[in-house]
Order: C-alpha cells, then structure tokens, then sequence
C-alpha cells in the first residue's frame, strides 16, 4: 500500500513537471534564454578544455601572433598580447558567472531577510529603519554608487564585488517586503500566531516559502543586470585588473585598438550581450511560468 | 449553573480609518458556557468576525474586559501566554488561506504539537489520530492543500485547531464558502467532536437556518452592537426585536406548518448603514418598522427581559425584570 502511494504520488509530480515545461516551452523565446544560459555554463565550466588556447587565460605573450584578425586558427583573432580572443572570453564567462553568483549569494539572503523582518513587523519602528535605509540606498543611481564605492576602495575584482552587493539588496528587501506584507494578514500565518509559533517560524517557515519564486525569478532576471554592471565596473577600470580576462575589461582593452582591431572589443561585447540576453529570457519565461501558477 | 469558559464584557473594537473611526465591536457583553455553542449572527459588516479576532488577540482591544476560565486576557495574541493559546483555538472563514500552501497536511497538523511539546514521542501517530477523529483518509499527512477540496481543507483547518487540545474554539463562518453537501459534513463533525471533547464554541454565521440547529444560545448583531440574545429555541419562537423579527421572517420555507411557526412578514427595508456613520440612538432606528420618536435619541440599553432572554429596544424598557 505504501509503494502504491509512492508511485501515485510520483506520477503526480511527474505529470506537473511535464505540464510546467509545456507551458515553459510554448514561448520559443524562453528556449532560445535557456540554451544561451546552457552554453554559457558549458563554457565556463569547462573553459581550459574547450578553449582552443587555454594557456591565453593570463599572462602568455606570443609576439608572432599580436592582433591577427579572425581567422580559420584563431576565430576571433588575437588581442595585442597575441593571446586567442575566443579563449579568454570562454574563461570570461567563468569570472563573470562566478561574480554574479557571489554577489547574489550575499545579497539575496540578506535583503530577503530585512525584509522579511520589516513586512512581518510593518507599521513598528523595525519597519522605519530597515525601509528608509533600503530607501536611501534605492534612491542613489546605482552605477554612481558603485562607481563612488570602488574609487575609494583598491580597483580589484572583488572590490567591485563588494560594490554592487552593496547596492543591490535593497531590491530584494523590497520585493519580500511587499510580499511579506501581504502574506502576514493571510490566515494561515494569524493561525500559526494564534497556535502559539514563535517569530522565526513564522518568518521563516510559514511566510518565507511563499516568497520563494518571485524572488527566485528576480536572481535569473538579475544574472544579466549584475554582469552588466560587473561589466561597467571593469570596462572603467574599477573591476578586475589585468591579466583576469572578465568580459568587461577586455572590451575595455579592445577600445584602444578600435576600429582597426575591431575584433578585440566586438566579440567580447557580443559574449557580454548574449550572456544577459540569454539570462533575462530564461528570466522571462520563468516568471511568466511562476506568475500564470500563482493566479 | 455549568461552569463559564468566556465571558467578554463591555468588548469595544475601534478602527481608525481615513474616513473616521469604524465602530467594529461596540460595548458588546456575553458568556459561554462548557460545553454550549454561543451562536452570534448578523448581516455582513455587522461586526461578528471582529467580536471573534478581538477575543482571540489578532486585534488587540480597544476597551473591555475578556475573562477565558476565570482568567481575565489583555492585549493581543503575542503577549498571551503559551498555555491560554493551547487552550483557545479558531477556525476561519477561508480554508483555502488557511493553511500554507507550501506545508504538507501532516506538517500543518503537527505544529501546535510541536509548539505546544505535546506526544514528541509519537507524534506522527497522533497525527493519524487526529485525521481519525474528524474522518479524512490517513494518506493526507503526505498531500498539499492544493491537493484538497474546500470541505477537505476545512476539515484539516479543523483538525489544526483540535490538534492542541483546546477548551474552546471560535468558528468564523466555518461553513460559509463551501457548498451545501459539504457544510452539512463539516457542521455534523464539529457538532461530533464537540461531544467528544468536550468543546465550547463560538459560532458566527450569517446563516439563520443553520444557527437553529447549531447553537444553544444565539446573540444577534447589527452595526457592533449585541441586540438580543437568548436561547435558540425562544429566539426562533418569540423573538422579541423588531430586527431580530424581521431576520427570521426572511427565512424562506417550504411548507405551511414552517410558516406558521415564523413570526409576521415582516419586509426588510433598508441597508445596513456603513459602520462610521451609525445613527444615533438606537442604531436600528432608521430601518424599524416599530421606530418610535424616543428611538432616535436614547440609545436603550441591553435588559433582561425573560430570564437568560436580553433585549436592548427601547420598547421594553419598562419590562425590565
């Protein structure tokens, strides 16, 4: 009888995963977000064997190749070091991936948090502080902020790191501020009061749940934007230096050569286009997918 | 005279709102017997649920004396102790929001176990039990509210409630949004468990019919205010306000014999006012058939009529016992 119920309700769950990637699927956009998101990974995960000159990732000169045009050996060219401009930007991927990931790894679980807190607590004094704080920091123009954060400190990558985490968690403390809100008046979290749970329960077990996929959905849409701004930290000079290949960097080496070595700063701008592309229609098509279940 | 688990005194709620102040629960005074369904009724606005999530501290008071066993209950629910809140539990109106939507039934259920650090040694069992006692299908501890039906909800709403043994429960409209096959389930299991345990309930309905075969004692409300209460036989036999005839006159029936029973016609007329602006006086006033010149001035109030039989209408002010 116990195995009947297992694979009864295996089936069950088996069929709804089958029926949210139909819905999933029926945008041909989405596909296109989530093969673009699927390369990139490949790429980045497995840079030093798919680059074709992997030792290109930092500081490898070979002079008898400086800024050769795409060409059959190497398909995106050589930069002025004569280093392969397809490698670096598979190695690219991988630090700006790996930033964006430790950004949102930092900045996701605290702005879900305060806000939290703040919502559950709306109209006390712990709601004043944590959102006029969040307010401030929304009120600055982000890239300002970032640009003012990594001029004062060292010019490094992790640096920048600290930057843009430091700029984006108001975002997520609103989103499940919001949410929080308007969940604590739900009867199940009056219910959970009035059997007695205490707070962090109520926080974090009955309210929390239910903020999961919108926020899961706002860090896909946010992979793009974080490695945008990543980008323009780098392309400044406030990112990662030199000889880390992040895709804003190179781009912003290329720039010197322009336009007669176009591909230096072309290819790398397109890696950084499709990148975000690709990470905002996944983002697209999850929210829609999460948005059409919620009705 | 049965031993007192409830008894609200002179209870007011007040809502401060932009357009003025919402006069939800005003001066509102009744008990509850071991053992009794109190049963409060009223046109929607009329301030019932609110009398309810005020005695269970989800709204704290904005007046008034609340005594649960003797014991008199201040503020609201976060600074009750744990044991008054094992001991007082609720159902709501909705299931379908009532329980997480993200937690397993079993989970849902198990909780004021686990707060209240009862069976840790078999909790799972007594989980089962539980199901047992209001007759859903075991395998449920492993289902999801979406997974469920509205009277299937309910009734794990009601399993919640019941799960930390309580004294007492409130049921808000617990009927209400679910369709007839199903209340008649759901009222027979409460009225089943509340034999077996020994249960008090306060019971709010907008459903006259359903009061009469639920309640022991029935109060009925208007615009905040508690205008007649008595026990459900004589409430439904000789009503004595002229809102209280005018509710159960509306009551259809089917044959002739039921429409002996029932009071004369008496056509409704009117809305209920909006609960910022009550009238003065009496705040029926503008909708009784019996309105008389005094009734837009003096406010009457709440007498004892017959014994146990409350009125608070200014045409029996002088019956006073």
């Amino acid at each position: 009888m116990n195995e009947t119920r297992f694979r009864f309700l295996n089936e069950e769950r088996k069929r709804e995963l089958v029926k949210n990637w139909r819905k999933f699927s029926s945008n041909p956009l989405s596909i296109v977000g989530l093969i673009s998101v699927l390369i990139v990974l490949f790429l980045a995960i497995f840079a030093p064997w798919v680059a074709p000159y992997p030792q290109s990732w930092g500081r490898w000169v070979d002079f008898n190749n400086v800024l050769k045009p795409p060409s059959w050996t190497n398909w995106m060219g050589t930069d002025n070091f004569g280093r392969d401009i397809m490698s670096r930007i598979f190695f690219g991927f991988r630090y700006d991936l790996m930033m964006a990931a430790a950004i949102l790894v930092m900045v996701v679980p605290l702005g879900t948090i305060l806000g939290l807190i703040a919502g559950y607590f709306s109209g006390t004094f712990i709601d004043t502080i944590i959102m006029r704080v969040t307010d401030v920091f929304l009120a600055i123009p982000s890239l300002v902020l970032a640009l003012a954060i990594c001029s004062l400190l060292e010019p490094s990558l992790f640096n920048s790191m600290m930057a843009v985490s430091v700029l984006w968690w108001p975002w997520y403390s609103r989103l499940s501020y919001g949410i929080a809100i308007s969940l604590k008046n739900e009867y199940f979290v009056q219910a959970s009061e009035l059997i007695g749970a205490s707070t962090p329960h109520i926080l974090f077990r009955e309210i929390l749940p239910n903020c999961l996929s919108p926020i899961f959905t706002k860090m896909t849409l946010d992979v793009g934007w974080v490695i945008l701004i990543g980008a323009s930290l780098a392309f400044v000079g406030l990112g990662a230096q030199e000889p880390i290949p992040a895709l804003g960097n190179m781009v912003s080496a290329g720039t010197k050569y322009m336009p007669d070595y176009w591909w230096m700063t072309i290819f790398p701008a397109i890696a950084i286009a499709f990148t975000i592309l690709g990470f905002n229609l996944l983002g697209d098509g999850i929210r829609d997918l999460l948005a059409v279940e919620e009705v | 005279m049965s031993e007192e688990i409830l008894r609200v005194k002179d209870l007011i709620k007040f809502f401060k709102t932009t357009q003025g102040v919402v006069r939800a629960v005003d001066r509102v005074s009744f008990s509850i017997q071991k053992g009794e369904t109190f049963g409060l009724v009223g046109e929607s606005g009329s301030g019932k649920s609110t009398t309810a999530f005020t005695i269970m501290g989800v709204y704290p008071p904005t007046g008034g004396e609340i005594f649960f066993k003797g014991v008199k209950l201040t503020g609201g629910v976060k600074s009750r102790p744990l044991s008054l809140k094992k001991d007082m539990q609720m159902v709501f109106q909705d299931p379908g929001s009532s329980l997480n939507p993200r937690h397993s039934i079993g989970q849902i259920i198990e909780l004021p176990l686990k707060v209240h650090k009862l069976y840790e040694n078999n909790r799972k069992e007594r989980v089962e039990e539980i199901l047992k006692m209001v007759g859903l299908p075991l395998d449920f501890t492993r289902r999801y509210p979406r997974q469920l039906g509205g009277g299937e909800k309910q009734l794990v709403a009601i399993s919640r409630a019941i799960a930390s043994e309580p004294s007492f429960i409130a049921l808000d409209e617990p009927t209400s949004a679910l369709d007839v096959s199903m209340q008649a389930k759901i009222i027979n299991t409460l009225l089943r468990i509340q034999k077996e345990l020994d249960l008090s309930y306060l019971f709010i309905t907008h459903n006259l019919s359903l009061m009469r075969n639920v309640a022991t004692r029935v109060g009925i409300m208007y615009l905040g205010k508690l205008l007649e209460v008595a026990p459900t036989s004589e409430f439904f036999i000789k009503p004595l306000h002229p809102y209280t005839k005018m509710l159960i006159s509306s009551i259809p029936v089917i044959t002739k014999e039921e429409e002996k029973l029932k009071p004369e016609r008496i056509i409704s007329r009117g809305e209920i006012p909006s609960p910022v602006n009550v009238p003065p006086g009496c705040a029926f006033h503008p909708r009784c058939v019996e309105c008389q010149e005094m009734c837009s001035k003096t406010e009457p109030e709440m007498i004892e009529v017959e014994e146990n039989h409350y009125v608070r209408c200014n045409l029996y002010i002088d019956q006073s016992k």
